[in-house]
């Protein structure tokens, strides 16, 4: 028998913890604190962090029921009666708790996914259930350390927000919302948000270059490169949006680990490419290319066109912003003939109501689903063979989880297909490159 | 040995243990009971809970070697040990061993603990893994 690895961790100081946090540990503030405390000293010692961190808020994606262990852990929690320590949002759970009747959930399903989003409110944290907590009224600042979970959440917040989370996962958001605390490490570090690799996309055509289409093929596209990486997008438009972002962001999570990525002149940490990359060098610098784009496009469609059963937006959760323009598309024009599904927050939704926007999108024929996300709960009709959508991060995900064909393209291209029942998409400026 | 960086949610099913990302090239292979070699973790942060019910459910590997630290897989074993009590290690590899690793041979996996200080230690064998 041959040792592989006998893997010696390099020497290192030991996690010193505060009185306070000690105090934590040792269950002087209760058992839940101190589970709670077990696992976020548990993941420093794995990070090599010597403190822990206070956070200011926490965001939770624990909510999302994915079998009986998450919900054997909440109900733990509220057993032993956990509170969470800091403002905490929640992020999607599995059932629209609006309009129950638009989830197809069995009581298998139905049941433990009410029961776990019940603990997690019973645990003090506020039922936004949305994965954009970016969208709602108070965001964490420049520099500011939030312990949030949901990639695309994470990559927001670190990337367009400046805020410092790392890429938490489930268990860790509850922990950290409980004890206040995460370990000094990851992204929080100043010299670990230091871009790796430059993405220069300025000699991609302008006409491809700002348009919201192209921000979710360029994610796709920058995951890939990047992998975990810190990605520094040179040369995006300065009128780049909040949504362009948040659908990159969203992508380059998804077909890649990418939790912060900068874009020269438009986010916080990088007004210019050499304080993107704290004045260092960077590992690789690649050009993007039109061709590599309509490559990336090209992967983000398991079918190329034909009879389309759904469409589905909103993938992060759709911004005020894009209900403003789907009512525009919607408002003049024939109504939609296939399933068409908006997923948003309860707070968006509301908006968009007092805007009026949310009546011309529902009169066209479609359905407004909050609470959850149409990718992560059963919501399209049995039989929905082909879905299109505009969502990078939902054609990444949604084969996998729904066993439907997806074609990607952009807003104006899905109503376009909706109304045809047919897939309209236009090639032409994607192929003449 | 997996090719490609795997995600547990979205890329593998907790009840069957199988991988089922449609862009995985190993789509299809059984997880259960495997020493998983996995050169990275990727994407979404609810892997944590796969993995926890995957290991509640008896359709986890039983340990997993990685080529890159992912702390969201590390996560999911953390809790499933505190609420189950079923174990299942996780070792970063440094880049050579990593490499070095035996596709399809059975492997000792000793689980170390950091925050004593203790390594892992992962030995090959000449022995044939059963699938």
């Amino acid at each position: 028998m041959s040792t592989v690895a006998a893997h010696q961790p390099p020497p290192r100081p030991g996690l010193e913890l505060t009185d306070t946090e000690q105090d934590m540990r040792d269950g002087r503030e209760g058992p839940a604190v101190a589970l709670a405390m077990r696992i976020v000293t548990g993941l420093a010692a794995v990070v090599g962090a010597t403190r822990l961190l206070p956070v200011t808020s926490a965001h939770i994606d624990s909510c999302l029921y994915h079998g009986q262990a998450g919900l054997d852990f909440a109900e733990r929690l509220v057993a032993f009666d956990g509170r969470v320590a800091v403002p905490t949002t929640l992020n999607v759970g599995s059932l629209d708790l609006l309009h129950p009747e638009l989830v197809r959930a069995g009581p298998e399903l139905a049941g433990p996914a009410r029961r776990l989003m019940d603990a997690y409110v019973e645990l003090g944290a506020t039922a936004t259930w949305t994965c954009a907590p970016y969208q709602l009224a108070h965001r964490p600042g420049l520099g500011e350390d939030v312990a949030w979970a949901e990639s695309n959440a994470v990559v927001f917040a670190n990337s367009v927000l400046g805020a410092r989370t790392d890429r938490y996962g489930d268990f860790l958001d509850i922990c950290a919302a409980l004890t206040a605390r995460v370990p000094d490490a990851g992204l929080h570090r100043t010299e670990n948000r230091r871009g790796q690799l430059v993405v220069d996309v300025r000699s991609v055509p302008s006409h491809l270059l700002g348009r919201d289409v192209t921000a979710a093929v360029l994610g796709h596209l920058v995951g890939q490169l990047a992998g975990v990486r810190v990605p520094v997008l040179h040369g995006l438009p300065a009128g780049t949006t909040e949504d362009q972002l948040k659908a990159l962001g969203a992508a380059a999570a998804s077909s890649g680990g990418v939790a912060l990525f900068h874009a020269t002149g438009i986010t916080p940490e990088a007004p210019t490419l050499a304080a993107a990359l704290q004045g260092g060098e960077p590992e690789d610098t690649i050009v993007v290319t039109a061709a590599m784009l309509a490559a990336a496009r090209a992967e983000l469609s398991t079918v190329a066109g034909g009879r389309l059963d759904a469409v589905s937006v909103g993938t992060p959760h759709f911004s005020l912003a894009e209900f403003g323009q789907l009512a525009e598309l919607l408002a003049a024009g024939p109504p939609v003939v296939v399933d068409f599904y908006v997923s948003t927050s309860r707070f968006v939704r509301q908006q968009a109501d007092s805007h009026g926007w949310l009546r011309v999108v529902e009169e066209a024929g479609v359905r407004v689903l909050v609470d959850t996300c149409t990718y992560i709960t059963p919501v399209l009709a049995p039989g929905t063979r082909v879905v299109m959508t505009n969502s990078g991060k939902w054609a990444y995900y949604a084969p996998g989880n729904l066993g439907v064909q997806v074609v990607f393209g952009g807003l104006d291209e899905c109503v376009a297909s909706a109304r045809e029942g047919r897939v309209v998409r236009d090639d032409r400026t994607w192929l003449a490159l | 040995m997996l090719e490609a960086p795997l995600s547990f949610w979205g890329g593998t099913d907790a009840v069957t243990g199988r991988i089922v990302d449609e862009r995985h090239p190993q789509r299809g292979l059984d997880l259960r009971g495997s020493v998983l070699a996995l050169p990275a973790g990727r994407g979404s942060s609810s892997s944590s809970s796969v993995l926890a019910e995957a290991i509640r459910a008896g359709t986890a590997p039983v340990a997993v070697l990685l080529g890159e630290p992912d702390v969201i897989i590390v996560l999911g074993a953390m809790v499933a040990a505190e609420l189950y009590d079923r174990h299942c290690p996780v070792v970063h590899l440094p880049p050579q061993a990593y490499a070095g690793l035996p596709a399809g041979r059975l492997v000792e996996v000793v689980a170390g603990d950091v925050s004593e200080g203790r390594p892992a230690r992962v030995s090959a064998t000449e022995e044939v893994a059963t699938p």
